[in-house]
């Protein structure tokens, strides 16, 4: 016994729950499956994936992350470019990013195929980490210290953009990453990446 | 209700009372306060949407590189004006407008209070106006989301948290006034439909505003210098917890009002309560969650809790919309149907009433709503895939085919039915009012198109100068990308000439259009949707003609093969989107 033929406008008498039609029930049992499969994908990523947000997560203090920044790109400097250090940290290395109003601190020479703990936090407000052209997008959010492990799969001159309106200047707060390849030369020119005025470290 | 038409209450009013009008057509009565309180709420709601509109246009024609029209304190400036004004000023006032429409008139109620509904609307008028002022004088450059430690003037915080208590009183007044239904006895059995899932959307309200002011009243004493910090990753958390969820209101009440729009348009049937009431609770229960959306690659969770919330508990809210996705196309096939528009897979939807903007904002608030806004958020929402869309403008052009195509086209198509309905006045400029929907609608589509394939080449949201001719290194994007800034652009001047048309016929109607008193049956008039002077009529036998529909013998496909074929094509382009970003991630760097 089907319910009375009625519209969302009228009120419903008595008892309205009513087996529904099979075709119904079927799209409600495809969408509850694929519903599933949706869930299913995010820890089958974790599990076999190799790209995934986790890293590890801790508070810290923005003028001490600073400081440590600071002290890696002393450690580590390889040159500059437009004042800012170039760092090369040996493969393994913990790396240090650090975003203020509005610039990258420092630039990073990685190299193709080997794992980096990169930190990642803000000395003022939030950030985003926009690491072009590869669309990789992370926030960056002052107090805490993102660790991401990274390993760069191909050579090339990355940019890293602010993608969260950090103030006036937002739009001009552009970074540098170079990743060099595994036998150490700089690919300054490669298909995805031209450079304009940046030039080859 | 019965088989003649499709409005009319099994209620039937008694001579109407002081302070009562009985609407000629659906024979319910309207009380005079909360039609007051309908139409003040809804004129305001327009006059936010056209501050919002003009902002959106100057954005885009400084988005699209070419053009590049406003210096970047404007652009930064308006763009918290546009998100303010667009996704909390137009849409809340307007569903203040829908929770008093459906709490009075849908049940023949009288309001709750109305002097206090004055007083509340008073509060949200302070505060929104109080908010406007802040931004427009430079003392609120903190965007839509405010996150400290940026810092904005006290009274732009305190504006905000005005106009949330006024919110949440219209909503106390709209729970007050269904108990008075109730107990008056003012319809009989269980509320309708609509009534149910604009009453989903007033508790997700209750929760959304109590994050608000959860989040706003401790920033707005840190803006004082009464506290010393606000954590930035608790802000963000409390903060979506209101920013998604206060668009998860949308989601419950434009449902509510395809629900309403199907049945007044073309006698939209009910297929089962059971089904589509249950998908309403799962709103309920689990899309509050949705504030993870933002927080995927934030430094602040771990990835067992971003996996719950951000997929809703297993994506139960996104099964609730997959279930309206198809019952709210398959009741208006089904009313078609039973009408006699049978033939082969899409009569029903060839013989529809495309003329009528009422319906015509419908259907293509559900399409595009259900294949551009659905298919990208759930995709975009998913921990891992979030990595290749945080802010970049492929979140916007998720969120502008939701809120913009899916609730604005909708509550534009319900502004066409209430115009005459509740206004009493003719809609003005009436062939215009036919062609809107479709303007505004493609103008969107282009929009979002735009938005979505230059978010894919990594082109930020947000953003002053897609050039990057002040930064100190150059970001070389893909040509393709200024093709489809330049989309955007164009995109964005036809749907600010749609919501523009949509405006002016609203405020000519409303405030010069030519009255309505009664409603003449079976003839064409100009200015009143067809739904109303030829409401769909269902055969005496329906019951009859509904149980023939529904019998084995009619096939596998059941009652509505043509919304079968609809949804199954939805449910490939889903997979295929789906999947293809997983691909698309596989590509990047190893991370974790």
């Amino acid at each position: 016994m089907l319910t009375k033929v009625h519209t969302g406008l009228d009120p419903v008498e008595g008892v309205w729950w009513k087996p529904a039609h099979k075709t119904e029930k079927a799209w409600v049992a495809i969408a509850f499956a694929w519903c599933m499969v949706l869930f299913a994908m995010m820890p089958l990523w974790h599990w076999k994936g190799g790209q995934n947000p986790s890293g590890v997560r801790t508070r810290v203090d923005p003028k001490a992350f600073y400081a440590r920044a600071v002290a890696f790109a002393a450690q580590y400097k390889v040159g500059d470019d437009r004042g800012i250090p170039i760092v090369q940290p040996p493969p393994g290395a913990d790396v240090y990013l650090v975003g203020l109003t509005f610039q990258w601190y420092p630039i990073l020479r990685l190299q193709q195929g080997k794992e980096y703990m990169l930190h990642i936090s803000s000395l003022d407000v939030n950030h985003g980490f926009s690491l072009y052209p590869l669309n990789v997008n992370f926030a960056v959010v002052p107090t805490f210290d993102y660790a991401l492990r990274v390993t760069p799969t191909a050579a090339g001159d990355f940019r890293i953009i602010c993608n969260e309106f950090c103030g006036i200047g937002h739009h001009t707060m552009v970074g540098r990453v170079i990743v060099v390849d595994s036998a150490g030369r700089s690919v300054a020119d490669n298909a995805e990446v031209r450079i304009g005025h940046g030039g080859a470290p | 209700m019965t088989s003649s038409t499709v409005s009319p209450s099994a209620y039937t009013p008694p001579v109407a009372p002081t302070g009562y009008r009985v609407c000629p057509v659906t024979r319910r009565r309207i009380d005079l306060q909360a039609q007051r309180l309908i139409k003040v709420n809804a004129v305001v709601a327009v006059v936010a949407l056209l501050v919002g509109a003009i902002a959106a246009l100057l954005l885009a024609l400084t988005r699209w590189q070419a053009v590049h029209l406003l210096p970047a304190t404007w652009y930064y400036r308006l763009l918290g004006m546009h998100g303010m004004n667009m996704l909390i000023f137009f849409i809340i006032f307007f569903e203040m407008a829908v929770l008093w429409f459906v709490g009075t008139v849908l049940l023949n109620a009288r309001p709750a209070a109305p002097r206090y509904g004055w007083f509340n609307f008073g509060l949200m008028l302070v505060g929104a106006l109080t908010v406007e002022a802040m931004q427009v004088s430079g003392r609120a450059d903190v965007l839509y989301t405010s996150y400290p430690p940026l810092k904005a003037h006290p009274a732009f915080y305190f504006g905000i948290i005005l106009f949330a208590v006024g919110a949440l009183g219209v909503v106390a007044q709209f729970f007050a006034t269904l108990t008075i239904a109730k107990r008056e006895k003012t319809y009989s059995g269980s509320v309708p439909l609509v009534v149910y899932g604009a009453i989903a959307a007033a508790i997700i309200a209750v929760i959304t505003l109590l994050h608000g002011a959860m989040i706003y009243i401790p920033t707005f004493l840190w803006s004082l210098g009464l506290i010393p910090t606000v954590n930035p990753q608790i802000y963000r958390l409390l903060w979506w917890a209101l920013g998604h969820s206060a668009q998860q209101i949308n989601v419950a009440a434009m449902v509510s009002i395809w629900y309403m729009l199907g049945a007044l348009t073309v006698g939209a049937v009910v297929l089962n309560e059971k089904v589509s009431r249950w998908a309403f609770v799962l709103y309920i229960l689990f899309i509050s969650m949705a504030s993870a959306h933002h927080l995927l690659v934030d430094p602040g969770f771990g990835p067992a809790w971003k996996i719950v919330n951000t997929s809703y508990f297993m994506y139960m809210a996104v099964l609730a919309s997959m279930v309206h996705g198809f019952t709210v196309p398959a009741g208006m096939e089904l009313g078609m149907r039973l009408r006699g528009f049978t033939q082969g897979l899409f009569g029903w939807l060839r013989r529809a009433p495309w003329g009528d903007p009422g319906f015509s904002s419908l259907i293509l608030s559900v399409v595009v709503f259900g294949f551009f806004g659905g298919i990208t958020g759930v995709t975009i929402g998913t921990e891992q895939i979030n990595i290749i869309a945080h802010n970049t403008l492929r979140v916007p052009g998720h969120f502008h085919a939701t809120v913009v195509s899916g609730t604005a086209m909708a509550f534009m198509g319900a502004t066409y039915y209430l115009l005459p309905l509740i206004f009493q006045r003719k809609v003005a400029f009436w062939k215009l009012a036919k062609l809107q929907p479709y303007l505004f609608a493609g103008g969107m589509l282009l929009v979002e198109t735009g938005m979505t394939f230059a978010g894919s080449f990594g082109v930020p949201r947000r953003h002053w100068d897609n050039s990057f001719a002040q930064s100190p290194f150059d970001v070389p994007f893909n040509p393709a990308v200024d093709l489809f800034l330049a989309m955007l652009g164009i995109g964005a001047i036809i749907a600010v000439a749609g919501a523009l048309s949509f405006i002016l016929i609203a405020v000519k109607s409303v405030f010069f259009g030519e009255k309505v008193t009664e409603f003449p049956q079976g003839v064409v008039v100009a200015g009143i949707p067809q739904g109303l002077t030829n409401p769909p009529v269902y055969p005496p036998n329906v019951d009859e003609v509904n149980e023939r529909l529904h019998a084995p013998g009619n096939g596998r496909w059941g009652p509505t093969p043509g919304t079968l074929a609809l949804v199954g094509v939805f449910f490939m382009a889903f997979m295929l989107y789906y999947f293809t970003n997983w691909k698309l991630l596989s590509f990047l760097w190893k991370i974790g």
